[in-house]
C-alpha cells in the first residue's frame, strides 16, 4: 500500500457506518443516475415482463398482472461501481422467487439469467444470486412509482452486487445454460461484480 | 478547476472518452477512490492529463487541486470504460454536447481527432455558467472554424458585453440549429450534470436522432434526494 503524501481524507465516519461501506466506496445521500444513453420511457399500456428459458416462453405479465403478483417491500444498501454507496433505499416489487412461483416453476431451468431491457441494455447473473430473497423486480422507490431515470416503470434489483446488475427498464429475463457477458461485462467490467470483493473490472 | 498531467508507468494506452480511477491512501491506511475522465488525446503516451473540478465537500478533488504537487506519486488505474469512446476510424460526423466539466472527455476526442489529422466533421456545443467557467477556452477557439470543427458556446448565468455566443440553456432549437441533422447520422456524445444530460438526450431523441447513436455520461447530484 502506497501512502499518498499530504492525504488525510475525511475519516469522520463511525465504525457502524464504515462496516456497511464496501472497499473503495463512499456514502452519498443523493441518488446519482448512470446510464449509457437516453432514458427509456415505456408506456405502462405497452409494458410487459417476460420470463424465457430454453427457447420457450415461461411466463408473461402485463402491467396489471404484474401489479397483482405478491408485493414485497424491502430496504437495502446499494453500491454503484462508480464508487457511491447509498444506505437504506426502500423498494417495493416482486421477488424473483415469487416470479418463479407465479410462472409455475418449482425449480429453475438453467444456472444463469440474462436480463434484457428497453434500449438494448443487458446484464448477466447467476440464478443463485436471484433466488432466496436476493433479488426483485421493483416498481416503487421510497413509496412512489420508480421514476424513469432510475429505471421505471420496473427495474431489476440485485442489491448485493454492483448496481449495474440492477438493470433499469427490465423487460425480459432469459435463462441460459452457460454464463455470458452482458453490456458492461463485455466492456471491461467484472463478470460477477461483488462490491465486498471489489470486483469492479475484469480481472479483479 | 485544475489540469494535472501524470507520468505513468506501464500505461497500456487509451481511447478518447475513457477514464481512470485514482486511489489516495492516508498514512493510517484510510483510502478514498474516485473516477476522472482523461483529457489528453488517445494513444500510448505515458503522460495522461486529467482535468479536475473541485467538488465542494469532496475528499479527492480538493486534494488533487490544492494539495498535489509536482513530483508526488499517486495510484492511478486505467484506462476504464469501453462505451463512451471515440476513435478517428469512425467516419460519422462527431457531435459533442458538454455541460460544465463534462467537456473533459469530449476534449480528449477533439484532441485525438486533431492529432490524427482527421477531417471528420465535428461540432461542440458547450454550455457553461459564465465565461470564466469555460475550460480549454483558448485551445477550443484556436481550433474552431478550421478542419471541419465548429464550436458553439452558450452561457447560462450571464455573458460579458460583446459576447458572440448563445446565452441560454441548451434546448431543442439550439440542438437543431447547431447540431448535425439526424439524416447525417452523427455519432453523438453528451456529458455533463445529470439534469443537463437528461434534457439534452431526450431532446435529441425527439429531434429524430437514433437512441443507439447517443452516448451519455452523467455526473453529480440529481437534485432528487429521495
Amino acid at each position: 500500500m502506497q501512502v499518498t503524501r499530504g492525504f488525510k481524507g475525511k475519516q469522520g465516519d463511525s465504525k457502524a457506518t464504515t462496516d456497511r461501506v464496501p472497499p473503495g466506496q463512499y456514502v452519498t445521500q443523493d441518488f446519482p443516475v448512470l446510464t449509457s444513453g437516453p432514458t427509456q420511457r415505456t408506456p405502462l399500456a405497452s409494458w410487459s415482463l417476460v420470463l424465457q428459458g430454453g427457447g420457450q416462453l415461461l411466463a408473461r405479465w402485463n402491467w396489471a398482472e404484474f401489479e397483482a403478483l405478491p408485493q414485497t417491500e424491502r430496504t437495502f444498501d446499494i453500491h454503484c461501481v462508480t464508487k457511491w454507496t447509498k444506505f437504506d433505499t426502500r423498494w417495493r416489487g416482486v421477488t424473483f422467487d415469487d416470479l418463479l412461483r407465479a410462472a409455475g416453476l418449482t425449480s429453475t431451468p438453467q444456472m444463469y439469467v440474462m436480463a434484457h431491457c428497453d434500449g438494448g441494455y443487458t446484464t448477466n447473473l447467476p440464478v443463485a444470486d436471484l433466488i432466496a430473497g436476493k433479488a426483485m423486480v421493483v416498481t416503487h422507490f421510497d413509496g412512489l412509482p420508480l421514476p424513469a431515470e432510475h429505471g421505471g416503470p420496473a427495474r431489476l434489483l440485485v442489491p448485493h452486487l454492483y448496481f449495474w446488475k440492477s438493470a433499469k427498464w427490465v423487460r425480459r429475463l432469459v435463462f441460459m445454460e452457460t454464463n455470458a457477458p452482458g453490456f458492461w461485462e463485455s466492456l471491461g467490467y467484472h463478470i460477477y461484480g461483488d462490491p465486498w470483493r471489489e470486483q469492479r473490472y475484469s480481472g479483479d | 478547476m485544475r489540469s494535472v498531467t501524470f507520468e505513468t508507468t506501464a500505461w497500456p494506452g487509451h481511447t478518447a472518452g475513457q477514464h481512470v480511477d485514482i486511489r489516495l491512501t492516508a498514512d493510517n491506511g484510510y483510502q478514498a477512490q474516485r473516477s476522472y475522465s482523461i483529457a489528453s488525446p488517445a494513444g500510448r503516451a505515458p503522460r495522461v492529463e486529467l482535468t479536475v473540478e473541485c467538488v465542494s465537500g469532496g475528499e479527492v478533488s480538493p486534494f488533487l487541486i490544492e494539495e498535489l504537487r509536482a513530483g508526488d506519486t499517486i495510484e492511478l488505474r486505467g484506462p476504464i470504460g469501453g462505451y463512451f469512446t471515440w476513435n478517428p476510424g469512425i467516419s460519422s460526423p462527431l457531435m459533442l454536447i458538454a455541460g460544465g466539466s463534462g467537456v473533459v472527455p469530449l476534449m480528449s476526442m477533439l484532441r485525438t481527432r486533431s492529432q490524427a489529422g482527421s477531417k471528420v466533421p465535428a461540432k461542440l456545443l458547450y454550455s457553461a455558467r459564465s465565461v470564466e467557467d469555460i475550460i480549454y477556452r483558448g485551445e477550443l477557439e484556436l481550433a474552431a472554424n478550421r478542419d471541419g470543427f465548429d464550436l458553439v458556446h452558450t452561457l447560462t448565468r450571464g455573458a460579458p458585453a460583446g459576447w458572440k455566443g448563445q446565452t441560454r440553456r441548451v434546448d431543442r432549437d439550439m440542438l437543431a440549429q447547431y447540431g448535425f441533422q439526424p439524416a447525417e447520422e452523427p455519432q453523438i456524445f453528451v456529458c455533463g450534470p445529470t439534469s443537463f444530460v437528461e434534457t439534452v438526450a431526450d431532446q435529441l431523441v425527439t429531434l429524430g436522432h437514433g437512441e443507439s447513436a447517443i452516448k451519455t455520461e452523467r455526473f453529480g447530484p440529481t437534485g432528487d434526494k429521495r
